[in-house]
């Protein structure tokens, strides 16, 4: 809306007022020299030589490859492990992203109340989505061991430990858990700051007007909470379609391959195997994936905004 | 809609339920870094004699004081050539409306979308071409510009909702682009300057998968690398090890508790971007 505004007002017509002066000339291009250059050293070519190498037969280090056409990609087609991860990655990015934001939704609706703790309860639910995660990650791994405190827990109830992470049915959903764990809090704080825009007044005026709380929620707080909402599935299914550090310290892709993603073959094809040009064929997959999933969610959401506001 | 009525007691309850089951492996990591490791009792029963022998233990077998001191630099560092790169680039993309501003605009944002995994690869074959393979002056200039994207993105949404006038203004008084930018916008992008402060030092100094390839081998590391080495070497001395969470997590929970405010402000603050 801002933007419109802003839009209009720099279109004014100048000479209508005043003597006529041409308005300052706009900033000069070269300020935007210093952030092209390192966005292109470190983004923009090695990227393009990415797409590149995906249809070489390139080891890392032998200068000498030949480019061998869609090969690295018809042999991920023959691969169980390659279309197993794609499996993978698709299932644990949108588990998390309707898990995640489903408990942040709950727990920001919670928090946006009369209640006492409402400014220690945002702290602390939120502070874990500041760690770093892989520490997180190892601290789960502990917890979700055969011997872990989880298992201790469900001892307390007389409910049977299980073997978290090493059952290859359990292992994606742990990773999902501890991801969820850490970043419901992220969520809750963006839905908070939509909830915190919509004016109290409409909210009461419902209510007078006789309104329950499941009617006011749908009505009027879904609607004006929609570019929250966009913010949160577009960050949680593309933080999910690359995740990588949780998978590395939780399960390193295990039982087997049961968990393995997209980035984590990356690493594993690249920088155990030396198969840098399947590697990177992968990564063309996932940049491919990425890609769909945001152009996707943009164009549905754009409308829904559009139709909401 | 404002009284302290029964069913807000309820709600109190059921929320705090909750923090508490959040809060557990909190209280799980705590205990088990000050339990020694000849304690064999559940994890989850309260430590009875605690010692903070493993916290001198992580540290001097750790080296994490060298790793603290690294992800300080190249956090700082890059942190600070990002903002400062990315603010001076937003200006005229978002002023300007000629093609070529567009065009670098949308090349730019281009970044947003490419998994740095596709790059990770050739850039990594680069960096040890240039020797700076082990070298954290690699990291600092990958996130100075692995992040342009995002802070550009940033920028230039804030600058777009910004009157020109006083730069104008500024203009009209004979100030040149540079001390216009420097003196007159660079101030009043104070607020998106803290957001894109917390949301880059976030994302930087926990970074895992960078440091991974480009520090392999070497004795430089980052916190997340040296953390990573750690449980790799005593696998399953698990009080050293929490001992050794516990340490890299105090810093960043200490600036977390301090700014709590700016920083929760900082995440949220790309809603209105």
């Amino acid at each position: 809306m801002t933007l419109d505004l802003q839009k209009r007002s720099s279109e004014r017509p100048v000479a209508a007022a005043r003597p006529r002066r041409r308005g300052p000339a706009a900033p000069p291009w070269w300020f935007t020299v210093p952030a092209l250059l390192l966005f292109a050293f470190v983004v923009l070519v090695p990227s393009a030589r990415g797409v590149y190498y995906a249809f070489t037969d390139w080891d890392g280090l032998d200068p000498a490859f030949a480019v061998i056409g869609l090969d690295n990609f018809t042999a991920m087609a023959d691969d169980p492990d390659a279309l197993g991860a794609i499996w993978h990655t698709l299932l644990i990015a949108v588990a998390i992203t309707v898990i995640q934001n489903g408990i942040g939704l709950l727990l920001a609706l919670g928090v946006n109340t009369t209640i006492k703790s409402r400014n220690v309860l945002r702290v602390l639910l939120f502070a874990p989505a500041v760690v770093t995660p892989i520490v997180t990650a190892y601290l789960w791994r502990n917890l979700l061991g055969p011997d872990g405190a989880v298992n201790s827990l469900l001892g307390v109830f007389g409910i049977e430990g299980k073997n978290w992470l090493g059952d290859p049915g359990l292992a994606l959903w742990m990773i999902v858990l501890v991801v969820v764990w850490q970043f419901a809090g992220y969520s809750m704080v963006i839905f908070l700051a939509g909830l915190q825009s919509i004016p109290r007044e409409i909210y009461e005026a419902a209510a007078i007007d006789g309104s329950g709380p499941v009617r006011r929620f749908f009505s009027i707080v879904r609607p004006l909470l929609a570019p929250a909402i966009t913010i949160n599935l577009m960050l949680s299914i593309i933080g999910g379609i690359k995740l990588f550090d949780q998978v590395y310290a939780l399960t390193g892709g295990g039982p087997g391959h049961a968990t393995d993603t997209i980035s984590t073959l990356i690493y594993k094809d690249a920088f155990t195997l030396g198969e840098f040009g399947y590697s990177i064929a992968l990564a063309v997959v996932l940049t491919a994936i990425v890609a769909v999933v945001s152009a996707g969610q943009y164009a549905v959401l754009n409308r829904n905004e559009k139709a909401a506001s | 809609m404002n009284r302290y009525t029964t069913r807000t007691f309820l709600l109190e309850t059921a929320m705090v339920a909750v923090a508490i089951v959040f809060a557990f492996p909190v209280y799980v990591l705590v205990n088990l870094a000050i339990r020694s490791p000849s304690d064999t009792s559940s994890p989850i029963a309260l430590t009875r004699s605690p010692t903070l022998a493993n916290f001198s233990q992580a540290w001097q077998e750790g080296g994490l004081g060298g790793a603290l001191i690294n992800s300080l630099i190249v956090t700082a560092v890059s942190v600070l050539i990002v903002l400062i790169v990315s603010s001076l680039a937003a200006y005229p993309l978002a002023r300007s409306t000629a093609h070529w501003s567009r065009g670098t605009f949308l090349l730019i944002m281009l970044g947003l979308i490419l998994p740095f995994q596709l790059a990770a690869l050739p850039l990594y074959q680069t960096i040890r071409d240039l020797g700076l393979l082990g070298s954290i002056w690699s990291l600092v200039l990958f996130y100075a510009g692995l992040q342009v994207p995002f802070t550009t993105f940033l920028y230039v949404g804030f600058l777009r909702a910004l009157p020109r006038d006083f730069e104008e203004a500024a203009t009209i008084d004979g100030c040149g682009p540079l001390t216009a930018f420097r003196y007159v916008v660079l101030p009043m992008l104070k607020p998106i300057t803290v957001t894109a402060l917390v949301l880059n030092t976030v994302s930087v100094w926990n970074d895992f998968f960078t440091p991974l390839l480009y520090l392999s081998g070497s004795d430089q590391q980052t916190m997340p690398v040296a953390v990573a080495g750690f449980v790799g070497q005593f696998v399953s001395d698990w009080n050293l090890i929490f001992a050794a969470l516990l340490i890299s997590i105090v810093p960043v929970l200490a600036v977390y508790l301090s700014l709590q405010r700016s920083i929760i402000n900082g995440f949220a603050g790309g809603l209105k971007g």
